[in-house]
């Protein structure tokens, strides 16, 4: 993208011909990304307030969508949690916490050969349930683990 | 017990306000009964569960991120004198020489005349070689999390050079052997306000705290359990902390006065533990609860 | 300045997995320092993954995501040699950007 990005500001003589690019979408420059955070659904309080966010109401239950996480987290500062969508064209797939303070943790846009798989690991505040929502083909689908929190010991 | 006045010696100068009341050194501990199942093979529910996902988290450790840092520092120019590492610091495999080099530790360095760990040895270095201050880096020589000395960053990247390999701290020189025998005087040293040793914890099979095992360090599998992910990425606070900074906590822990940073008495009971774990795979930089 | 980000991409039959550890204390905003003064919050809330020219992973971040950030990608039709960019913006405006080639 760099590449692309440098090359395209090399030959743009006019300013307008990259503003023109940029509200076509067809460059996106950093700045202009970090403006892109749905800051509704962030910064939501609760689970259904962070779905509403995304647009996802009441998603459906899926059983095409893998949600991998540990029974009993070792520590709930580092959660890994793995989601596979087995929904055909699955364009995208957001992971919350359900007691966190704010549940949404992240959501990740599919496109150009990416497959709906990703892997993170997550803050949990407590015991709480994790939710995977995929979206595909405009609908929303869900599939939800409990994960425990348990008290340390002295760190190995 | 010969060298019971070189561990009261060592433990003397490395506390920072001396031990106040000095209890009788415990007795030895049990010799482990060779039907009793080792305590790593006790498993339960919880603790297979975790190790479900420690390759994953294995895998992918941010202690990389700080073993890249330590790259960079260890290969620059720095300090008043303007020296890398690299062209200067031997850690016991030639100057500049670092693959397979933290196994190899602690072990006796002539220059220095001492039994040194990997970070004692690294902060000499740094010291004179690089002419930095010991004072500065002793100040803070342990990560928060907001601060993570460049002394952390170098221990993990050297450390990262000895991935899969099996710990061969030399026991059989005299000066070596002597800093393990302290060191194992000093694991078995009683005192402080709960009346406990390293080996109260560490010294049988079997023990727990929480959820969390603890390795018995008088057997190879059981020291390896101290030494294995050190340094590590704790999840707690997402930090890295070095073998140094377990040692002073263990000894926080049992409300004994914290030894001295880069200290012999450091130095010895690394020499016990990492010694007893010899012929063990060491894994590199781990990821620590 | 941020620190750099570790990445790895690596071919594994048809499928490139991409792994990337980024250098970040992820506040939540919750936190109390040593002194009790709650920690204000700073986190990535976007990052984005191209590969050949291409991008293949838009996301945004919240601050449930662990500090110092490990995320995991596939994708298909990358090549050995294909360059992996990948780039993260706070909610400060700090930003970094790395690079590795498909191995």
């Amino acid at each position: 993208m760099n590449t692309t990005r440098r090359t395209v500001l090399k030959g743009a003589t006019a300013s307008g011909l990259l503003a023109s690019l940029i509200a076509a979408g067809a460059l996106r420059p950093t700045h202009v990304l970090a403006a892109d955070w749905n800051k509704t659904a962030f910064e939501a309080k609760d689970t259904a307030g962070a779905l509403k966010g995304l647009g996802a109401g009441a998603p459906a239950d899926s059983k095409d969508l893998i949600l991998k996480v540990p029974d009993i987290a070792e520590n709930g500062a580092v959660v890994p949690v793995d989601v596979v969508s087995n929904i055909p064209n699955t364009s995208s797939i957001s992971i919350l916490v359900e007691k966190n303070p704010q549940p949404l943790s992240c959501q990740f846009d599919f496109a150009n050969g990416a497959l709906a798989d990703v892997s993170a690991r997550l803050k949990l505040a407590q015991t709480s349930l994790v939710k995977a929502v995929a979206k595909a083909d405009g609908k929303f689908y869900t599939a939800q683990k409990e994960v425990k929190v348990t008290a340390g010991g002295c760190g190995g | 017990m010969k060298y019971r006045i070189l561990v009261l010696a060592a433990l003397a100068l490395a506390t920072q306000p001396a031990v106040a009341q000095n209890k009788r050194p415990a007795a030895k501990p049990p010799a482990a009964k060779a039907v009793q199942v080792p305590a790593a093979e006790v498993k339960d529910a919880a603790t297979l569960e975790f190790e479900k996902f420690r390759a994953e988290m294995e895998d992918s450790n941010p202690a990389e991120l700080f073993e890249m840092k330590g790259e960079e520092q260890w290969k620059s120019k720095r300090g008043p004198k303007n020296v890398a590492l690299a062209e200067s610091c031997d850690l016991g495999l030639g100057v500049g020489k670092i693959e397979g080099a933290y196994v190899r530790m602690p072990r006796y360095f002539a220059d220095a005349d001492a039994v040194m760990d990997a970070e004692r040895r690294i902060v000499w270095c740094m010291v004179e070689k690089q002419g930095f201050k010991f004072d500065d880096i002793a100040k803070q020589p342990f990560a928060n999390e907001t601060f993570t000395p460049d002394i952390t960053n170098l221990v993990t990247y050297v450390a990262g050079h000895s991935r899969n390999m099996k710990l061969d701290v030399p026991l059989k020189d005299p000066k070596v052997h002597e800093a393990y025998e302290i060191g194992k005087e000093i694991a078995a040293y009683r005192a402080g306000p709960y009346d406990f040793s390293c080996n109260t914890c560490h010294g049988s099979d079997g023990k727990r705290i929480r959820m969390q095992n603890l390795p018995n360090l008088s057997t190879p599998t059981g020291a390896m359990g101290g030494v294995q992910g050190w340094p590590g990425y704790r999840m707690t606070g997402g930090i890295m902390l070095t073998h140094q900074w377990r040692m002073g906590d263990c000894f926080r822990q049992q409300r004994f006065p914290q030894p001295k940073y880069a200290s012999d008495a450091v130095s010895y009971l690394l020499t016990y533990m990492i010694g007893n774990a010899n012929g063990q795979v060491y894994k590199g930089p781990g990821i620590k609860r | 300045m941020a620190d750099p980000m570790k990445i790895r991409a690596s071919l594994k039959g048809d499928v490139a997995e991409i792994r990337i550890l980024m250098s970040h204390a992820m506040e939540t905003g919750q936190r109390k320092d040593a002194a009790g003064a709650t920690v204000p919050p700073h986190f990535i809330q976007s990052m984005t993954v191209t590969v050949g020219g291409k991008k293949v992973i838009d996301g945004q971040i919240g601050t449930s995501v662990s500090r110092n950030p490990v995320f995991g990608f596939k994708m298909k039709g990358a090549k050995v040699g294909d360059k992996v960019v990948v780039n993260w913006v706070d909610n400060k405006g700090d930003k970094r950007t790395d690079e590795v080639a498909v191995a």
